[in-house]
């Protein structure tokens, strides 16, 4: 057993640390957010080229890692310096449903997707279908002419901005089946295709994407996805966990800082007790996260069960965390973390958000429970 | 980062597990896993099981007769005892005062007293607690007063866990009652209960069980030799030994044999014609305790494997302790909860050896309500979790 990092992660952790650090300064990240796309295009593409976009993508693909360690180490610093750059829409959901199931011509795309040239957005969630896997009710329909997409998707992350969506679409079955879904791909700009922009509370942007007989381009085999679109989600569950780690660590050292610097009473709040004992019980439920973070990345590539389960204790226990850190960290504080002028309220607002995307604290526990449930079986 | 063990960590969990398969008797495992009562004489068995197998003194070094286990290795041996249903090891002279001996302790201390624990000729108890020192263990107000060659001691001390099957007893006492700090004045006494004044009195906790114990100490004359280290230097030695005792506190492994123990339990109990374990509400309190279990077993595992790499346990430790021991009550809760009214039953008898009544209820319902209360203490011994929370904002947070 070893928990020390190899040479060549321990280095992309500190150049993505380094960087972030000298580039990406709370200002600029407000500054890239409020931009149309929703974050930098020319900032993303530096990150590219240092590797941090590749780093999350297996060498086939024109990676440099792509296993769930990578994942880990990169989305924590994203969660660090609350990056808005599409690392989870583009390199995590879009990516990962043709490095698995795609074609060739489909899997060599991947290397845009590395150097940062093309983006990419998963568009599966839908209106009513809250955060059910299976729930498809758009339509995929053969004609002459290939695979034609009816149907609306919802919230789809960075998916206004994306060169290309991949969307789940129901070739059979009902519309909670896990079979008969397959994966497509499409342009963005394609005909058929509108997209309702829209900023979301935490500073990210997603869009409404309405289908309306568009041409598409099959990933594997349509009607069989499930697996390949379980496997996606996961590899979303785990970044997003290992980000709100980032978020969390971040948010209580600036909580710590200010312990230590206000002044109420004639000393400062940290030496209150009562203050102490609630930023203990908020370290030791960060190392908790953390662990299930680790935990979770080591059998990201392993088998389905324990892969599932693992993944659901993380992102369960990274919705619950995140929760008690997001409000413990402004309760702390007092008044000044209800304004947007400070950092903290950001961080607070990235974490909440984190357990509305890919399934909630709830989904999660009742997924790890049916798990862990077959296991026992 | 390499989730899974070496080879050679394979190698010694398998060394162990087959040892136990061999060498446990069943009766003892029987008697551990139903949660009956251990007499003085189960412990001595499984003391003397594992002293022919070199195993009893896992923290000491080779050269005293110790197994100097890694802490790899520590948490593995731990991991296999709980798993085999073994009893514990009596703590007090292999896990806490042999270690300060070897720290501490004089030439003629080590070659008298370290063999006679691992021989279990001498059978120690802890006297640190006093009714007016818990938590705030430095106000220990036992006196120690030197009179030629003897100190003479007064006072009494509390929670004296087994002290009804010791023969020696180590002590804090104040050794110089005018000291500029608590903490300061406080001597390592080493004392042979059989010495007139020494009286031990049971205290029945709120289980209704025999484990605790009061020690009055009267006009008690202790040789100085029986002085650990300096005079008014005791809380350093204490300290030391404190860390010892909150090592494997987290019980990780006791809360997994728990958490097994439940879900089977669950599975049985019937709600609405349905097991329990598929209640929602039920199934998702096992759920989120079986995450923060595996979650914990990871973090223990880190603690672990970097005091491998000789980095000190530090105030991570306390965190353990902290969560570690919620944890294991959160599950004793939910065992309570999972039989129902027939948590309720009270038959002390039962849990002793040789009983032969048909249960009342599920054979297995009997002892949960008393480990409910018993588990109480967790959050209390070792430095209450409060005192651990204070550790932790000092030492690791700056506060």
């Amino acid at each position: 057993m070893d928990f020390t990092l190899s040479e060549e992660r321990r280095m992309l952790a500190e150049t993505a640390e380094r960087f972030l650090r000298d580039r990406y300064s709370i200002d600029v990240r407000h500054a890239n957010a409020d931009r149309d796309e929703g974050y930098d295009p020319k900032l993303w593409r530096e990150m590219a080229d240092l590797g941090l976009v590749g780093a999350l993508l297996p060498p086939e693909a024109g990676g440099l890692g792509g296993e769930g360690e990578d994942i880990a180490l990169v989305f924590e610093q994203v969660g660090r310096a609350l990056v808005v750059e599409p690392f989870l829409a583009s390199a995590i959901l879009g990516a990962t449903p043709l490095l698995k199931a795609g074609s060739d011509a489909q899997k060599a795309t991947l290397e845009q997707v590395a150097d940062g040239s093309l983006t990419l957005a998963l568009a599966h969630g839908e209106p009513g279908g809250r955060y059910s896997l299976s729930h498809v009710a758009t339509m995929a329909t053969e004609s002459e002419d290939g695979w034609r997409l009816n149907g609306a998707k919802a919230v789809v992350l960075n998916g206004d901005s994306a060169g290309c969506l991949v969307v789940s679409a129901r070739v059979s079955g009902d519309v909670a089946s896990e079979d008969g879904i397959g994966l497509f791909l499409i342009e963005g700009g394609a005909p058929g295709v509108s997209r309702r922009a829209y900023g979301t509370v935490e500073g990210g942007q997603a869009a409404e994407v309405t289908l309306d007989n568009v041409l598409a381009e099959p990933i594997g085999t349509p009607g069989e996805a499930f697996p390949v679109l379980e496997e996606t989600i996961a590899r979303g569950c785990l970044a997003l966990a290992a980000e709100a780690v980032g978020i969390m660590e971040v948010s209580k050292d600036i909580t710590l800082d200010y312990l230590k610097t206000r002044t109420q009473f004639g000393r400062p709040i940290g030496k209150f007790q009562v203050i102490q004992h609630r930023m203990v019980d908020l370290v030791l439920e960060i190392e908790q996260a953390r662990s299930a973070v680790m935990l979770a990345s080591g059998y990201l590539d392993g088998a389905r069960e324990e892969r599932e389960k693992l993944v659901s204790a993380a992102k369960n226990l990274a919705g619950r965390v995140g929760r008690l850190v997001a409000e413990e960290t402004i309760q702390l504080h007092g008044g000044i973390a209800m304004t947007w002028e400070y950092s903290l309220p950001h961080y607070a607002k990235r974490l909440i958000m984190i357990d509305h995307l890919l399934g909630d604290s709830d989904h999660h526990l009742a997924r790890f429970q049916r798990f862990s449930a077959q296991e026992a079986a | 980062m390499e989730l899974n063990y070496s080879p050679e960590e394979e190698a010694f969990r398998q060394e162990v597990r087959q040892w136990l398969a061999d060498k446990l008797p069943k009766g003892l495992s029987d008697k551990v896993r139903g949660h009956k009562r251990l007499t003085k004489e189960d412990y001595e068995l499984w003391h003397s099981l594992l002293r022919e197998r070199g195993w009893l003194c896992w923290h000491w070094p080779k050269e005293h007769g110790g197994a100097a286990f890694s802490p790899v290795e520590k948490h593995i041996f731990e991991e296999e005892m709980i798993a085999a249903g073994a009893p514990r090891i009596v703590p007090f002279g292999p896990n806490m005062l042999g270690p300060v001996l070897i720290e501490f302790g004089s030439e003629e201390h080590k070659k008298h007293y370290l063999p006679k624990i691992i021989s279990g000729e001498h059978r120690w108890c802890q006297g640190y607690s006093e009714p007016g020192a818990g938590s705030d263990l430095a106000s220990v107000k036992t006196s120690a007063v030197r009179d030629g060659d003897h100190y003479i001691v007064n006072g009494q001390k509390t929670w004296t866990t087994l002290g009804h099957h010791a023969d020696h007893i180590f002590c804090l006492a104040r050794t110089d009652p005018n000291a500029a700090k608590p903490q300061e004045g406080i001597s390592f006494l080493l004392i042979d209960m059989a010495t007139p004044g020494v009286e031990v009195r049971p205290i029945y906790t709120l289980d209704g069980e025999h484990e605790v114990n009061e020690v009055w100490l009267t006009d008690v004359k202790v040789p100085v030799e029986n002085l650990v280290g300096e005079e008014n230097k005791g809380w350093t030695y204490a300290k030391f030994l404190l860390t010892y005792e909150r090592t494997g506190i987290a019980g990780v492994a006791y809360s997994k044999q728990a958490l097994a123990h439940l879900k089977r339990i669950a599975a049985r109990e019937q709600q609405d014609g349905r097991p329990l374990a598929e209640d929602p509400m039920f199934a998702a309190k096992m759920a989120e305790v079986e995450i923060d279990l595996l979650a914990m077993d990871m973090f223990n595992l880190r603690v672990v494997s970097a005091a491998g790499q000789g980095k000190a346990p530090g105030p991570e430790s306390s965190l353990l302790k902290i969560k570690g021991t919620i944890v294991r009550q959160e599950i004793t809760d939910l065992m309570r909860r999972a039989v129902g009214p027939y948590a309720m039953p009270f038959v002390p008898e039962a849990f002793d050896e040789g009983y032969n009544e048909e249960p009342i209820g599920p054979e297995d319902a009997m002892p949960l309500a008393r480990q409910y209360f018993n588990m109480r203490k967790l959050s209390i011994y070792g430095g209450s979790n409060e005192i651990q929370r204070n550790i932790v904002a000092k030492a690791m947070l700056g506060l």
